[in-house]
């Protein structure tokens, strides 16, 4: 039955990758469906330490109850819903019957383009498409087998029909054959619905975990509790790269409530019967640190050094063209932009807690980085990576930082409860995670343009300076070559404006320090959508033209980036008269293979200088689309982390320390400066992208333009501020 | 010190200073109130005391003997308040960790202004952080709220007479 040429490749799709399997467990017989070759062989391996049921992505209950096995995490953006539907979409199953549950982290739930388990980079719905769509119709085509075996008739009289079999007049549901359909043979190819017969795929439909996240009853990783769980915080260094001399625990171990004090490599973690305890004793530890090489970093500093490299040639990341001898002579546009580092500040701090056992280690936290946590942990105790049990919870918001490839907050959590001998639940204050490091990095950009006679670029030289995220990490090999950090120059390499410039060049500095750093919220995008839809604004101003016309003549007429910013332009009813102090601004970006253009109204306070984002018009084009609400939510989404970052956060940096420290001195977006935003999809068969990242590169620029459009300021920094 | 939690009495031994937030989370067990910051700067352990708002991240438990405490657990004990009911309809949540607070704001804010306006939203609810952006739809969701409200107490009356 099973067939032997499985693809070796846990991240291969092939549907002769499936076989069934059944599994007791409480409750009744619960059918297993489609289990890939990656849970096999895991499941074959791991006879002591079987980290994952049989099966892979579908289960059916005898009450009919459908329960469809994520290996993405869900973190806000909706996978939760949106992947159960593309299954339960070929399952044909009864949708108000189906349910979501996290994967526990196995080579099955490899992600199909990156081999390893994790959630990142808005691939989730399209990477997992088909997969989950051959996983709901083989299951489906079993217990149409089922049926008709059980009715002796043939399997083509017989039809699926919302979670039951029906033929003639005779009906059965799905959780009466599941038994029986798990014991056929593995169906050979079986044939997906075309798109125009979805009936799921498409629909605006309502999230399945919104109960259980109003009422309290959704559990997050800082919610979990173990048996003797003990709470720690951990007192950290002050500076990056600074390294403990020495410390004393007495007046720690005296506050009441804290049962034990260890060093661990990042620092000194306090444990105790609760968190207050645990941070009350992390106050009464007495540190001596020797500061380092850290100390001297200042925002400053880097600013003047940055700006100084932007002013030489970098590594090359993409060029056309003669762009020295085409500045030469010729009237340049020049200007320099800067972004600074950026906490990700999710809502729910980072905790972890891990239970050391005799047979293995179990990890209960929320993250997008299943498999390098369960690597580290497993390294770090002298395990083989299967006796890591990793148990995704909610994640109370990731934006990247919940995908570290050093496994930071896990590996730390790991070892506090090595070092202990406890079982521990490790949590970050908030001060903790905006001093905590991670950054989306500072960015300065260097760009220069020359115009031709018609007003459009004939000369086009981008340097960017800052830091790389992907240098020494497991991705180097994939995404840094030849001195380029891909994600360092995405957006502004591949910017589709460059294809029409005859001599162009993006080049790069990538300096180090001490500073970590991270993908935030759409990576390089975050800073070269600002920074190019910005320029080429200042392009269009320059020449004397109209900023929509000027980004329509420069666009290819048959992009999708030229589509999406005529229907935003379209539905904004882009230059038609605005109230009285009000200015628009426009952006468009491509980025995780949609497109989004977006287009911002604003008015500036005269006596504050405050800005106000009244409304927000955005159009995506981001192919096929599951779930429209989920497609307007994320855009909402993505606009609103945009608007923290245009208008108020910035980490930076005095002495090496931090200098801010929670919401208070790190301020994001308000309810009471919510825009009104309208969300337009452009209707599309063309490839599908994702939604999570793509809402927020347009946003900070299209402000940024608007802001120009109303008060002449062009403000080339972030957060923008008038002067 | 004793604590009344929704309508349930619980005799507790920690620290006078002892933040409402902890005592709940990690003594009393109701993990559906949230920490976000520690310093009343988001909203996430919002809590009912005798009906108000209030964030439980400062507040000192010692301080609510006597007092009637309303966590997001005991708004309703199967979502059925009318908040819950429109924020599940208004499809709101999204990493839904900051909602427990969003909802029990929402709620005591009904409570005392049964029909809002967008800016009395927005001043009630401005303290509530949402890092995923749902603010759209929790305006939506309030103006919502308000009709069910309404659409229960007349059904209530109705039923009464």
């Amino acid at each position: 039955m099973l067939r032997e040429h499985f693809h070796e490749k846990a991240n291969s799709t092939s549907r002769r990758g499936f076989l069934k399997s059944t599994m007791l467990v409480s409750g009744g017989l619960v059918v297993a469906f489609c289990l890939p070759a990656g849970v096999r062989r895991a499941f074959a391996q791991e006879t002591k330490f079987a980290v994952i049921p049989p099966n892979a992505f579908v289960q059916i209950a005898p009450d009919n109850s459908v329960t469809i096995l994520l290996k993405h995490s869900e973190m806000g953006q909706g996978v939760w819903t949106s992947l159960p539907m593309v299954l339960a979409e070929e399952l044909d199953c009864d949708w108000s019957r189906v349910r979501a549950e996290h994967a526990p982290a196995a080579p099955a739930y490899a992600h199909t383009a990156f081999g390893m388990q994790m959630t990142g980079g808005s691939t989730s719905t399209w990477e997992s498409f088909d997969q989950l769509r051959q996983a709901g119709a083989m299951a489906r085509v079993l217990l149409i087998q089922a049926a008709a075996a059980k009715w002796n008739k043939p399997a083509t009289d017989c039809r699926s029909e919302n979670g039951f079999v029906v033929c003639g007049e005779q009906k059965i549901s799905y959780g009466e054959l599941a038994d029986a359909a798990a014991r056929l043979p593995t169906p050979g190819d079986v044939k997906l619905k075309d798109a125009k017969d979805f009936r799921l795929i498409g629909k605006p439909t309502r999230r399945l975990d919104s109960a259980a996240k109003v009422s309290g009853k959704a559990e997050f990783g800082i919610d979990v509790k173990r048996p003797d769980m003990l709470v720690a915080v951990v007192a950290r260094a002050p500076v990056f790269g600074a390294t403990l001399k020495s410390f004393d625990a007495a007046k720690a171990k005296a506050v009441p409530g804290v049962v034990d004090v260890v060093q661990v490599p990042s620092g000194v973690a306090v444990l105790a019967k609760h968190f207050w305890a645990a941070k009350q004793g992390r106050e009464a530890l007495v540190l001596d640190w020797n500061p380092g090489p850290g100390a001297a970093l200042s925002t400053e500093t880097l600013r003047t050094d940055y700006r100084k490299l932007a002013q030489t040639a970098g590594a090359v990341a993409k060029t056309a063209g003669d762009v020295d001898a085409a500045l030469k002579g010729a009237k340049v546009i020049e200007a320099e932009y800067e972004v600074p580092f950026l906490a990700h500040a999710p809502m729910e701090p980072l905790n972890c807690t891990v239970e050391i056992g005799k047979d293995g280690c179990d990890i209960y936290t929320g993250t997008q980085f299943q498999t390098m946590d369960q690597k580290t942990a497993a390294a770090i105790l002298g395990l083989k990576p299967q006796q890591v049990r990793i148990h995704t919870t909610f994640l109370g918001g990731g934006f990247g930082r919940r995908a570290t490839p050093t496994s930071d907050f896990v590996a730390e959590a790991v070892q506090v409860a090595k070092a202990s001998g406890k079982t521990v639940k490790v949590v970050w204050t908030r001060e903790d995670d905006i001093h905590g490091g991670y950054y989306r990095p500072m960015w300065v950009s260097r760009l220069r343009a020359s115009l031709g006679k018609d007003g459009k670029p004939s000369c086009w030289a981008h340097t960017i300076v800052g830091q790389s995220i992907i240098e020494g990490t497991p991705f180097a090999p994939m995404m840094l070559k030849d001195g380029v950090d891909a994600t360092s120059v995405e957006g502004a390499a591949d910017a589709p404006y460059l294809g029409g410039i005859a001599a162009h060049r993006v080049d790069l500095h990538s300096p180090q320090s001490p500073i970590p750093v991270l993908w935030w919220r759409s990576v390089g995008h975050s800073h070269t959508g600002f920074v190019v839809e910005s320029f080429v604004d200042e392009l269009a101003h320059a020449a004397k033209k109209d900023p929509l016309e000027y980004r329509r003549a420069l666009l290819p007429a048959d992009s999708r980036e030229r589509r999406a910013l005529d229907l935003a332009a379209a539905k904004f009813g882009w230059g038609k008269p605005l109230p009285k102090g009000h200015a628009a601004g426009l952006a468009v970006h491509a980025s995780f293979g949609s497109y989004v253009a977006q287009i911002a109204e604003v008015s500036v306070d005269a006596k504050s200088k405050a800005i106000k984002v009244h409304r927000v018009v955005c159009a995506i084009d981001c192919g096929p689309v599951v779930n429209p609400l989920t497609v307007e939510a994320q855009m909402q989404s993505g606009i609103v982390y945009g608007l923290s970052a245009a208008l108020h956060s910035e980490i930076t940096f005095k002495d090496g320390k931090v200098q801010q420290n929670n919401f208070n001195d790190y301020p994001v977006l308000r309810l009471n400066e919510m825009p009104n935003v309208e969300v337009h999809i452009v209707p599309t068969t063309d490839k599908m992208g994702g939604v999570g990242e793509p809402g927020v590169p347009p946003i900070a620029p299209a402000v940024a333009n608007a802001v120009f459009a109303a008060s002449g300021q062009r403000l080339r920094q972030l957060p923008l501020r008038i002067a | 010190m004793k604590l009344d939690v929704n309508g349930r009495q619980y005799d507790v031994d920690v620290p006078a200073d002892m933040p409402l937030l902890w005592v709940l989370r990690d003594v009393v067990g109701l993990t559906g109130t949230k920490f976000g910051c520690g310093m009343m700067q988001c909203g996430a352990c919002t809590v009912h005391v005798d009906g108000a708002a209030m964030r439980s991240c400062m507040t000192p438990a010692s301080a609510l003997a006597g007092k009637k405490i309303t966590t997001i657990e005991g708004l309703s004990a199967d979502a059925s308040h009318a908040v819950q009911r429109a924020w599940v309809e208004t499809d709101v949540v999204q990493c839904g960790y900051c909602q427990s607070g969003q909802v029990m704001a929402a709620a005591a804010l009904l409570a005392q202004k049964p029909m809002p306006t967008d800016a009395d939203i927005d001043a009630a609810m401005n303290g509530n952080l949402c890092r995923c952006g749902t603010y759209q739809r929790i305006r939506a969701a309030v103006h919502r709220a308000a009709e069910l409200l309404v659409a229960d107490n007349d059904a209530e009356a109705g039923h009464v007479a």
